[in-house]
């Protein structure tokens, strides 16, 4: 029986679980739908296109050259950014390990303790001190964690984001703690360019009417129309935009916590996050430490490894048993179905697990269960009468 | 007492995981990444308390350097912002330093430390800065020889 050898480099991204699409060999990740980014992009880059090719030729000639040179400048600053933002990791919580799940279980089971048959069992919250305030973190069931305290699960991408913001569909991104400071810097500069753009190419129209008259002037320019009509629509919902996040910023809230009220000050719930000071604030949120994503997305998993062509067929991705392991949890809304053991159920998914992703553990080993079984209880027993016997 | 595990190299080839202990986050102090000093009691009959709290509270104050608000870190952001971030891509940041550091901290322990007591940490940066993983190693009989040749004197002592 001659096993055939197979050596391919797959690596980490191939294997997350989640709804985001990844580009570049893993170096670039958004969400699913991008349509509403490709406008962003179409939008943006055709109104500079028009403003560089009508209004800075005149502009630069009758007013000063440093106007189109500046514009120039405004615009690669607003794509950098917003490139930046839709492609970074957004600050992405990987799901639980099997081993960490099952951990994480066992203790909701001892703090739950008996739950009478026919009742449900409490819900899956744990209380947690932070700057002298009780904040709740809540279980998430796809992720099988608790959220540390300002992660949320988004829906539409399916993980769980560190200092969740909000899913934005014109950056085709979710805006979470890496990114947050690069989605703020393009709406500001943004808002920028688009008061810039619209004020001069009013200005343009008024010089060149001047001179040829308002008609003559539009059918000279047809492009001004446009981008006025553009910009005006512009203006009005990302200055807005950008008022608000400087309004979230100075407080050091989310918009996700904007939204849920969660610090709004009934029952007295304080934002234990903030400094109260509005500098102080800006500061952590603009010029804090630059996070690493903790996905490792470029890494190779253990794939890359040669393995026979009969145990390839078997092995199955993470995602899959990510969800083999959903029996183990139930969801949401039916926590009193009966469950399984854990013991068991630890078991039985260990041994269908495939060739484990740790580096230092060959295959053969992971078909043992990680919690104990009887083969090696007994082996155990066995070593220890003998060492005693010596 | 149970073998004892001579290197790394030894641990990592010969034995299987019996169990894992997860050290969890604290977060009393805000969101900065700090992990509990509380010591494990699936740990007790393993390794001594203090030699644990001194690995995490060292790897906490690695961690609150990193995160720290201060002069060098506003620098770099205002920096990056002025280059509209682009210097990221030729420049590691201080966290990626830091993290590299702290990677190398805990291989240093696994070695001096916690691989002769037959238990491996797993650095917080692969478990999503969650946990800190504690694996906990059983012997599995084909490790050192020391250990198989008192299997087999025993065995035939017993006959």
């Amino acid at each position: 029986m001659s096993a055939v050898m197979i050596a391919r480099k797959v690596r980490k991204w191939e294997k997350l679980p989640g709804k985001n699409t990844f580009c570049c060999d893993g170096r670039v990740m958004m969400a699913r739908q991008k349509g509403v980014f490709y406008l962003t992009v179409f939008l943006i880059v055709g109104t500079c296109s028009l403003f560089f090719a009508f209004e800075c030729p005149y502009l630069a000639i009758h007013l000063s050259p440093a106007i189109p040179v500046f514009a120039i400048v405004l615009f690669l600053f607003v794509m950098a950014l917003l490139l930046r933002t839709s492609f970074s990791d957004p600050g992405v919580l990987p799901r639980a390990l099997p081993e960490e799940a099952t951990f994480i279980e066992m203790e909701i089971e001892a703090a739950n303790g008996n739950v009478p048959a026919g009742q449900r069992p409490p819900p899956r919250i744990r209380n947690v001190q932070i700057n002298g305030q009780i904040v709740k973190l809540k279980y998430c069931y796809t992720c099988k964690i608790f959220r540390p305290p300002r992660a949320s699960h988004c829906s539409i991408c399916d993980n769980c984001v560190d200092r969740f913001d909000h899913h934005c569909p014109w950056v085709g991104n979710c805006v979470g703690k890496r990114n947050y400071r690069y989605f703020y810097l393009f709406t500001l500069s943004l808002s920028l360019l688009t008061i810039y753009i619209f004020t001069f190419a009013i200005v343009h129209v008024v010089m060149r009417s001047v001179d040829s008259g308002f008609v003559k002037t539009l059918q000279d320019t047809p492009g001004t129309v446009l981008e006025v009509l553009v910009c005006f629509f512009t203006l009005w919902s990302v200055v807005g935009l950008t008022g608000f996040h400087s309004y979230l910023i100075s407080l050091n809230q989310t918009t996700n916590e904007d939204i849920k009220g969660s610090w709004s000050g009934k029952n007295r719930l304080q934002n234990p996050y903030s400094h109260k000071n509005i500098v102080k604030n800006c500061c952590e949120v603009l010029c804090g430490p630059a996070y690493p994503s903790v996905l490792d997305r470029r890494g190779l998993t253990q794939d890359d490894l040669p393995v026979p062509a009969s145990t390839a067929t078997q092995s199955n991705p993470v995602p899959q048993t990510t969800k083999t392991t959903a029996p183990l949890i139930p969801n949401e809304h039916t926590p009193d179905d009966a469950k399984p053991s854990i013991a068991d159920s630890a078991i039985a998914h260990a041994e269908k697990r495939s060739p484990s992703p740790k580096k230092e553990i060959p295959p053969t080993p992971t078909k043992v269960p990680p919690l104990a079984s009887p083969e090696t209880d007994v082996e155990a027993s066995v070593i220890i009468a003998k060492e005693k016997a010596l | 007492m149970s073998t004892e595990f001579h290197n790394l190299q030894e641990l990592r080839h010969s034995v299987s995981v019996a169990t894992k202990v997860f050290i969890q986050r604290d977060y009393s102090q805000g969101t900065t990444c700090r992990f509990q000093t509380k010591f494990p009691s699936e740990l007790d009959s393993r390794i001594e308390r203090t030699l644990l709290e001194d690995t995490v509270k060292t790897l906490n104050s690695y961690y609150a350097e990193t995160e720290k608000m201060g002069g060098q870190s506003y620098l770099e952001g205002c920096l990056a912002c002025a280059t509209a971030y682009l210097i990221f891509l030729c420049m590691e940041t201080r966290y990626e330093k830091m993290l590299k550091k702290i990677s190398g901290y805990i291989q240093e322990q696994n070695e001096k430390i916690y691989a002769p007591r037959g238990l491996l940490l797993t650095d917080p940066i692969e478990r999503g800065m969650r946990v800190i993983e504690v694996s906990v190693f059983e012997d599995r009989g084909s490790s050192g020889s020391s250990h198989s040749s008192s299997v087999s004197s025993g065995g035939s002592s017993q006959r």
